[in-house]
């Protein structure tokens, strides 16, 4: 694979990338897109009920560009999702996202060699899958310096998928412990960034936020392997 | 007929709450036991509060020789007597009855908790309302122990060595050999079939695309068919014939992968890398037809949200094309590979006899020589006209699930080939999509559905007003993991991930 240095794989023609909003088509007095959202990712707010959505919560269903009548949301071809701060996820406008770089200690100590500890917690094994297809040798993840390892102990560390069930607190607080310091943590997926389609369960922690500090947020459902690669490049200051 | 008390339904046929019979405990039994005993295999036991704090049992027994399933009921209060002891099939599913309704099978052998999730009404019957059980600790339990001054015992789990699901395996080992596996489960239990009782119409679909991500078509479909049941919806033939591409994509991604992860596990690198490589470039045949790698999206109730135009066909058919001919020099290395085949030959086995006793699914079971596949025995959709022959091996260890996993994919290719040569033209969804959002009232229906791992069964049951009452999710891993833990018995403990990968069970499809 020629990227990042040549072209991107070809993504799908049907492809639901980063959503893009246009204010000014939004009719402010419509509400079909927000009764219509799954997972309520979108939200009114400020004097002017002006649309936001939350990339963290979003799934990629594509429902409400599909019920807009004024093509005000529309799911763009770009992959590029990831953000440092869970505030950072919300889109109000059409504005292109930053790259989510790492500040420099952490690019110091890991933009050559980071290794991670994966921990599925209540993942559906989608993000599991397109984090694992990384280490095969079409994507071939080893190149950047970056590699899954079996022990916690071993890892700079983790990357975590699902929403965190209550029955997989224990373990997810665990294995962060078992990671030693400086230590980082990525949550990669809908469900790990606020628990997807089971946000507000009594049986999840809303991801794994609840639970340990999240330092990378790579929101989709699943997010594809390009998506997460550029996500770890870029927060390692490999890519610009 | 021994089905002659339970009412006799085709698979995805809905019938009246009413017409399924609701039995005397005895008659139940002897029924169950009389058509397990004739070749029939219980698909679905499960639990629904009732009125005054009684519990009704359903059954829903498959019947592979007359190409139907048969329902009943029977009601039980605070305890009944266990089947499991007559009717291992029923081992797993008495454990969640007794997990989620606080029911104790009476002579149970083995009664522990299966997800250590809160049980599902508040308080037991016979005691007070404001009586709440504690919260269970998930895998703590009391693990069968060997004793011996050299008996060892090995825990992995629940988090793993790999980019795995979590789940804990308890091992009772002397020297390398296992004795014993016991295998706990529950750390990615989200609590789905309670939410989809009340949840918003709109999130119920991306329950069951979530349910098991990797089987995101399958759980979809067994679903839509269910609600197209409920609500007399006829499903177009050209969505039945994107269903079924999909379906089969989903198989050949997954055992493709399989393949190149048990080809991992013994070290042969040539067949792991080459699969890895082509599975790839099969999910990425599911993501022409909807955009998404794992089918997210496509199946929705009463047909598919996308079509197929022209240059998808023909996109399709190019890399369908490529596929085959690389996945054959890949797959066909292996049974070339003497090393290879050493470490698959007689590893893992399980007899034709215990397959059948345990009442498992799927490529395990067709690894065992059972000819078992819900495609042919109760067919449903595409597949009522194209039939794809079903896959076996005789000698049960991992070799044979490797093996049935190649046919399959083989067989998958073929199918596909054919549909996208005859693709019937038409719509993907019903002309008035508006009946779909009202399920009949007092209905009840099962559809079953081949997924890659197995049959996949999904029971509804509707109330007054037509909302859900009871909605049963079985993968086919909650039939197959006791399976995993008793081919270990007699192998070496190194042996466990090839065993383990050669089965592929769903940690959260079991959990749901």
């Amino acid at each position: 694979m020629a990227w990042p240095d040549g072209p991107a794989p070809e993504l799908p023609a049907r492809f639901a990338g980063r959503p893009a909003l246009d204010a000014s088509r939004c009719d402010a007095a419509c509400d079909d897109c927000r009764q219509s959202c799954p997972v309520g990712a979108l939200q009114r707010s400020g004097a002017d009920n002006r649309l936001q959505l939350d990339l963290g919560r979003c799934i990629f269903c594509r429902t409400c560009e599909e019920r807009c009548p004024t093509q005000a949301i529309r799911f763009t071809r770009q992959y590029r999702t990831a953000a440092l701060r869970r505030e950072d996820l919300l889109i109000g406008d059409d504005a292109e996202p930053a790259l989510a770089a790492a500040g420099e200690e952490v690019r110091r100590l890991f933009g050559r060699s980071l290794k991670l500890r994966q921990v599925s917690a209540g993942g559906c094994n989608a993000c599991e899958a397109d984090t694992n297809v990384l280490g095969t040798v079409g994507w071939d993840l080893g190149r950047f310096g970056i590699q899954f390892v079996a022990s916690p102990r071993h890892a700079d560390g983790l990357l975590i998928t699902g929403p965190v069930p209550e029955n997989m607190r224990l373990a997810l607080e665990r294995t962060y412990q078992a990671v030693p310091s400086p230590k980082v943590v990525i949550a990669v997926g809908a469900c790990a960034i606020g628990g997807g389609p089971y946000v507000d369960h009594a049986e999840v922690c809303n991801g794994a936020a609840g639970v340990v500090p999240v330092d990378l947020f790579v929101p989709g459902c699943p997010p594809h392997p390009l998506t997460i690669l550029d996500a770890l490049l870029g927060y390692l200051g490999r890519i610009e | 007929m021994s089905t002659d008390a339970f009412a006799t339904v085709h698979n995805g046929q809905a019938l009246a709450a009413e017409e399924c019979p609701c039995l005397p405990w005895e008659r139940f039994r002897q029924s169950l036991l009389d058509q397990i005993a004739e070749g029939g295999r219980l698909s679905a036991l499960f639990g629904r509060e009732r009125d005054h704090g009684r519990l009704r049992l359903t059954a829903v027994m498959a019947h592979a020789s007359q190409g139907a399933l048969a329902v009943a009921a029977c009601e039980v209060g605070d305890a009944y007597p266990a089947l499991t002891a007559d009717c291992p099939q029923a081992h797993w599913f008495e454990r969640e009855i007794a997990e989620q309704w606080g029911v104790r099978p009476h002579g149970h052998p083995w009664l522990k908790p299966i997800r250590f999730q809160p049980p599902r009404r508040p308080s037991a019957p016979g005691k007070g309302e404001s009586v709440r059980a504690p919260r269970p600790v998930c895998g703590q339990t009391d693990f069968f122990r060997m004793e011996g001054p050299e008996v060892h015992e090995v825990a992995v789990g629940p988090v793993h060595a790999g980019v795995i699901e979590p789940g804990h395996f308890r091992f009772q080992c002397h020297g390398e050999t296992v004795h014993h596996l016991e295998i706990s489960l529950g750390y990615q239990h989200r609590g789905i079939e309670r939410a989809l009782l009340t949840a918003a119409p709109q999130r119920v679909i991306h329950y069951m695309e979530t349910a098991a991500g990797d089987t995101t078509v399958g759980h979809a479909m067994a679903h839509c068919r269910a609600v197209e049941a409920l609500t007399h919806t006829r499903v177009p033939l050209r969505a039945q014939v994107i269903r079924g591409m999909a379906l089969e994509l989903e198989r050949i991604a997954n055992h493709v992968g399989d393949l190149g992860a048990l080809a991992g596990d013994v070290g042969f690198l040539p067949t792991m890398s080459y699969c890895g490589r082509i599975r790839g470039d099969v999910l990425n045949m599911t993501a022409v037809l909807c955009g998404n790698r794992f089918g997210r999206g496509l199946i929705r109730p009463g047909g598919v949200a996308f079509d197929l135009d022209a240059s998808a066909v023909e996109q399709l058919r190019q890399r369908l094309a490529a596929a085959e001919r690389d996945v054959r020099v890949a797959v066909d290395l292996l049974w070339e590979t003497p090393s290879v085949m050493a470490r698959f030959d007689q590893t893992g086995v399980l007899t034709r006899e215990v397959a059948e006793t345990l009442g498992l699914v799927g490529v395990p079971a067709r690894a065992c020589g059972l000819e078992q596949d819900v495609r042919q025995d109760l067919p449903y959709g595409i597949y009522r006209f194209a039939q794809i022959p079903v896959s076996t091996c005789d000698s049960g260890d991992v070799f044979a699930r490797a093996y049935v996993r190649w046919l399959e994919v083989q067989r998958s290719l073929a199918f596909l080939g054919e549909q996208l040569e005859t693709l019937p033209d038409g719509p993907v969804q019903p002309a008035d999509r508006s009946a779909i959002l009202r399920p009949e009232p007092h209905q009840m229906v099962a559809a079953l559905v081949e997924g890659w791992r197995g049959e996949i069964c999904h029971v509804a049951q509707t109330g007054a007003d037509g909302q859900l009452v009871c909605y049963k999710i079985v993968d086919p891993s909650f039939h197959n993991w006791f399976g995993l833990a008793y081919a270990l018995r007699g192998e070496a403990v190194s042996d466990f991930p090839l065993c383990n990968k050669s089965f592929n069970l769903s940690y959260c499809g079991h959990d749901l």
